[in-house]
């Protein structure tokens, strides 16, 4: 069972995104780390000090650790972003302004 | 005529809610201002519509009551009596020395780089709270996420964080997570509890004073063992493993004193652990405006109002009890509100009701604080190598150091000197940790922004207002 189906959810047709270049199913109503989460990507971040992988902590907001770079910018809120059509996510490696 | 009085509420959960409408029932003009796309707060978090959920109720609780609170707020919105601000990121409110006035600043748009202002006469701060995890060994792996977190995915996104886990740490919201995740379609591999069934006996009396409650205790436990899911009271993870994600925790049983009993450690395997221990209030707003705290609550009367004149506050961020007692607060708050901006002293009787379910409530939330209180052996299990500050990748070795032979002996000074607490989440993760093992009172972070300000807006003059 997926959690889809006890709420009887019915969403729209998948779109696709892209995670390092890598494309991915996305739906409309999640955010860029419930996509990520759904393929299966628990990791897009590492750490500025020590090149750690981090990804979702606290879910609402208030921890920064699931910032990742959404079509180029950096140091995005992946549990509050909303996904859209076509988004190129990247892994966001330290601070993110290295490569942007 | 008179213009109506303008009430600014921050928060659009169960306490922001019920203090809204209550405001705008007795003639006050509200400005509801929230982070969220939607109304609900955490308690009442929905699936996005364009999910299609047909039931979205399953994931949810106590229905009934929102559907009352969002029709309300539906049609007060529609009178033009309440003005709902959805992503709207408040970073600082502050008191006009000149006049009466109450300012909120928030950050809006897609970006959150716009800024906005609402003026008004008072003020209802229902921030909330958010959940505090201690750390451990492996806390920082990929897979390791707040119970918290792992029930707002689920609820707003109708996702899971992995297929096999492990729910763990102390206090009440394991219990809904945990069956929540089971419900929907998650192997919960065990639900492991530092608080002692003896524990919960102790407080029997005030405990069976809210049958409701353990009635949806009770309600929790029935899934948990539909499901067969093992439950562990007694026991804690003292690490997680893994490499790049988490693939396994190690739990260990407690004595009596919170210390790991020798031989009594096991592996389960996992691809996910959502942790807790508890929760803490949003203070900040109510700091910068001035408004005295107790201990980590803000500070309010029997009408919910701080001691800053014009500001008065309701639900978790006056101390951590659950959506029915934010309920009543609100409700109580907004009522007081009505009556003092119209000029008249309230009348307490008219909510009476609301403050005996306040007062009971209160009391429940204690005993229950006093069960689910993280086991004091927790920091001899935080090893020297483990991060505890998250933004800043501070260890504990650096927070004991430090807070030895550095001679730290307070937050403020620990934060100088190891960088902890001074990254992107300001301290809110790691505060009570650093707390925990320097030896310092927990007190909650004097912060300028409740969070974090693009340059360009401080630089700029407020943008659009709404007075």
């Amino acid at each position: 069972m997926n959690p889809l189906e006890p709420a009887r959810a019915r969403p729209g047709k998948a779109f696709t995104i892209t995670f390092d270049g890598r494309p991915l199913g996305a739906r409309s109503g999640q955010t860029v780390a419930a996509a990520l989460w759904t393929a299966g990507v628990t990791a897009w971040r590492s750490t500025r000090g020590t090149g750690r992988p981090r990804g979702v902590f606290c879910g609402i907001g208030v921890c920064f650790d699931c910032l990742v770079t959404v079509n180029d910018r950096p140091n995005q809120r992946a549990c509050l972003v909303p996904v859209r059509p076509g988004d190129v996510i990247r892994t966001q490696e330290g601070t993110g302004r290295e490569h942007g | 005529m008179a213009e109506q009085p303008h009430l600014t509420v921050v928060g659009a959960g169960p306490a922001g809610l019920a203090g809204a409408l209550a405001a705008a029932e007795r003639g006050v003009r509200v400005t509801l201002v929230d982070a969220a796309g939607r109304p609900g707060g955490q308690f009442f978090r929905q699936p996005d519509p364009a999910l299609g959920a047909d039931r979205k109720q399953t994931p949810h609780h106590e229905w009934r009551v929102w559907k009352r609170l969002r029709d309300g707020l539906d049609r007060h919105r529609a009178t033009g009596r309440i003005t709902h601000l959805t992503d709207h990121h408040v970073w600082c409110a502050e008191r006009d020395p000149g006049s009466t006035e109450i300012t909120v600043y928030a950050l809006a748009g897609a970006t959150q780089e716009e800024g906005v202002t609402v003026r008004s006469d008072a003020v209802l701060l229902a921030t909330g709270g958010y959940e505090r995890v201690l750390p451990f060994p492996g806390w920082t792996l990929p897979g390791v996420v707040t119970a918290g977190g792992a029930q707002a995915m689920l609820k707003g996104s109708l996702v899971l964080p992995g297929r096999k886990i492990v729910v763990a740490g102390t206090g009440p919201l394991l219990l809904p997570v945990a069956a929540g995740l089971a419900s929907a379609g998650a192997q919960v591999a065990a639900l492991v509890e530092s608080a002692s069934p003896r524990a919960l006996l102790r407080r029997a009396p005030v405990l069976a004073a809210q049958p409701g409650k353990l009635a949806e205790g009770a309600g929790y436990a029935a899934r948990l063992l539909r499901h067969g899911v093992r439950v562990l009271p007694r026991h804690t993870v003292v690490e997680a493993h893994g490499t790049g994600r988490l693939t396994a925790v190690t739990v260990a049983s407690l004595d009596r004193r919170g210390r790991v009993r020798p031989g009594g450690a096991h592996r389960i395997a996992c691809d996910t652990l959502a942790v807790g221990h508890g929760m803490l209030p949003h203070t900040d707003l109510a700091d910068t405006l001035g408004c005295t705290l107790s201990g980590t609550d803000v500070r309010v009367d029997s009408e919910q109002r701080t001691d800053v004149p014009g500001v008065w506050a309701a639900g978790e961020a006056t101390g951590i009890g659950g959506a029915a007692l934010a309920l009543a607060e609100g409700h109580i708050a907004g009522r007081s509100i009505a009556a003092r901006l119209h000029g008249n002293a309230p009348d307490p009787c008219q909510w009476a009701a609301a403050a005996r379910a306040r007062k009971r409530l209160r009391t429940f939330s204690a005993a229950l604080d006093s069960v689910y209180a993280p086991p004091p052996g927790w920091t001899d299990r935080v090893a020297d190598d483990t991060v505890v500050c998250r933004c800043e990748e501070v260890t504990a070795g650096d927070v004991r150091t430090a807070a030895g032979s550095l001679g730290g002996s307070d937050l403020r000074t620990l934060k100088l000197l190891t960088r902890a607490g001074m990254g992107w989440c300001q301290g809110r993760m790691c505060a009570p940790a650093v707390a925990g093992l320097s030896g310092c009172a927990f007190t909650p972070g004097r912060r300028p922004f409740a969070r974090p300000v693009p340059l360009g807006v401080l630089a700029t003059p407020p943008g659009q207002r709404l007075d």
